[in-house]
């Protein structure tokens, strides 16, 4: 008894997690090595940011935790089990949203809902399950009005919002998000933070999110990951958050800890791992 | 090849002519109306504004045709064998007052010869579009067979299509399905090509979404590839149907029995010139109209 609690407690702490990742990528001119022995542990239910300079690998990190490329070197692992490849219980909200153009933004949801709940032999759900599996996820994104819209007729924000539900209407265990919103402007950025926040703290599913703006990974995070300039990147520091939870923007502007935490980022980023102009 | 660049120059020229049109309107609403009091008057000119901007959109054609007639007509006075524009209206006034006629197998009429030729090229087209179309996807789709297509198709492709017309009558023995044949075999390559670039240049993201989701390959090919390669699919069935209709002709010059090119071959048996020069413009008039067909059936497609 006391054994089995205290392996479940481990793999809890250690959900997710990456041992001596190595990456090495080959081109023409000769062998590129963009990432150099990762150690990550990530625990269940955490939400953790990935901050770093433009090319210092990022992406990458994020694609061998979803599976999408297999590391050259090292060993990656999710809920104690090895990472064979990409699958949908590590969900990824992709940098350019990745919506298929001829599917509305209601099938483009349902597609992922079918393959996750509409497929599998034994816990086959029937199509109205399905539905209403679909309509919820685009109401929780609050695109109700938009179900019937192709992605060219919706705004990049809106977009972007299909995709986050698409990855959140597969139930994933991990939601890895790629600069989600990178490509958004201030305020609309600022309004999707806020709901993913709240999203997040419903779901209560572990995160991973790629990012290189500094408030949004402190507003956002358990812990923050900054990583050193490649190649050969690695991780620099670790940054614990230890805000309250639920945070609210305006509050935390004036709050000393947050303050603190997002010069660490600063100093990290600005002074110690200068990127040189390219 | 040549009828589907004239048929983009005259879109061109539509679309410029579409765009005169809209500023004439506006220019007429600033200046003319104020000067016009009455309501009819008002729609009058409106319509007068659109008699004139249409005869100014057929006006170029119509040049182009009358210009071909005036050097048809200037050669045709210089060659006594060749006849000139009015003794061949008169002649295709003759023939297409009866064009579905049968006196027995060979003496048809044009009607019947066409009809022929269309059912020739609509089976070698669609067996090409059969089998070509679903190659086309599986060589963009897996880079193994790819590489293994690659050196049949650039040996075979460049090859004149009557070049195939013996290998036909040896395997079949018989005229009609060697010119099926010849049909088949030049009319494939556009519709493999161009559907499996299509099918290679999906893009990755959508194929992480493929994989992150776990899709299968059926869904994968009716979801992904399919939707993303009918727009480079569909350039390749028109562009075939515009070989196969090139190439028919001269096949059935070859061949014999009934049908567009095989009549042509006839009348210059009978040194029935007039019949010759008529044959040229039914020709050219029917791939035109298959052109446009397909044009219009590849804009409902695409999705954007
Ligand atoms: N498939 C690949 N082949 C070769 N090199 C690659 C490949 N993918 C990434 N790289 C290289 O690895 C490095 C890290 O790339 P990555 O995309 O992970 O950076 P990133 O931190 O996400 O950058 P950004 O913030 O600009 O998105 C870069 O130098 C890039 O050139
Ligand atoms: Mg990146």
């Amino acid at each position: 008894m006391e054994k089995t609690l205290t392996t479940e407690k481990a793999n809890s702490d250690r959900y997710v997690q990456l041992e001596n990742v190595d990456m090495t990528f080959s081109t023409k001119k000769g062998d590129f090595n963009a990432l150099k022995n990762i150690n990550l542990s990530i625990r269940e239910g955490e939400f953790v940011s990935i901050i770093g300079h433009s090319g210092c690998g990022k992406s990458t990190v994020l694609n061998l935790i979803a599976g999408l490329t297999q590391p050259t070197e090292g060993l990656l692992f999710c809920a104690g089990r090895e990472i064979a490849g990409p699958g949908p219980q590590r969900a990824v909200v992709f940098q350019n949203h990745s919506l298929l153009p001829w599917l509305t933004c209601y099938e483009n949801v349902y597609l992922a809902v079918e393959r996750v709940f509409g497929t599998s032999a034994e816990k086959k759900e029937p199509k109205t399950q399905l539905k209403t599996r679909t309509n919820a996820a685009l109401e929780l994104v609050g695109l109700t009005h938009a179900t019937d819209k192709r992605p060219n007729e919706i705004s990049g924000g809106m977009k972007q919002r299909v995709g986050i539900a698409r990855a959140l209407a597969m139930e994933p265990k991990v939601l890895l998000l790629d600069e989600p919103f990178g490509a958004l402007d201030a305020l609309t950025r600022a309004n999707l933070q806020d709901e993913l926040m709240k999203i997040m703290a419903k779901s209560g599913c572990t995160a991973v999110m790629v990012t290189h703006d500094v408030d949004e990974a402190i507003l956002l995070s358990d812990r923050v990951v900054m990583m050193t300039n490649g190649p050969s990147a690695g991780i620099g520091e670790i940054l614990e958050v230890n805000l309250p939870r639920p945070r609210a923007r305006l509050a935390l502007a004036e709050d000393t800890d947050y303050n603190h935490l997002r010069s660490e980022v600063l100093r990290f980023l600005y002074e110690r791992h200068a990127k040189k102009a390219a | 090849m040549s009828a589907i660049s004239i048929s983009k120059e005259s879109l061109k020229i539509i679309m410029k002519n579409k765009d005169t049109i809209l500023r004439k309107k506006e220019s007429v609403t600033n200046s003319e109306i104020p000067k016009v009091t009455g309501i009819t008057n008002n729609k009058s000119s409106y319509l007068n504004v659109q008699v004139y901007s249409f005869f100014k959109w057929l006006l170029p054609p119509v040049f182009g045709i009358l210009m071909l007639l005036a050097i048809w007509t200037l050669i045709s006075h210089q060659s006594p064998n060749l006849p000139g524009p009015l003794k061949t209206w008169s002649s295709a006034v003759a023939l297409f007052s009866d064009p579905f006629y049968d006196h027995g197998p060979n003496d048809k009429g044009v009607g019947w010869n066409i009809v022929a030729s269309l059912q020739r090229v609509a089976l070698g087209f669609g067996l090409a579009a059969l089998i070509g179309i679903p190659l086309g996807f599986i060589i963009g789709r897996f880079n193994f067979i790819s590489r293994m297509a690659a050196p049949v198709i650039s040996l075979l492709r460049p090859v004149s299509p009557l070049a195939w017309l013996p290998i036909g009558l040896l395997v079949f023995k018989a005229a009609n399905p060697a010119a099926i044949w010849v049909i088949f075999i030049s009319a494939i390559w556009p519709m493999i090509i161009n559907t499996s670039v299509g099918v290679s240049k999906v893009p990755q993201d959508y194929m992480n979404v493929a994989k992150v989701l776990n899709l299968s390959e059926w869904k994968i090919f009716t979801k992904i590839l399919f939707p993303f390669a009918l727009p480079y699919m569909m350039t390749g069935v028109r562009l075939s149907i515009g070989v196969a209709w090139l190439v028919i002709v001269a096949a059935e010059m070859l061949t014999g029995g009934v049908g567009i090119g095989f009549w042509v071959w006839d009348e210059w048996n009978n040194l029935n010139v007039e019949h010759i020069i008529i044959a040229i413009f039914v020709v050219g008039f029917v791939g035109l109209l298959l052109e446009l067909a397909l044009t219009q059936i590849a804009k409902k497609f695409s999705y954007e």
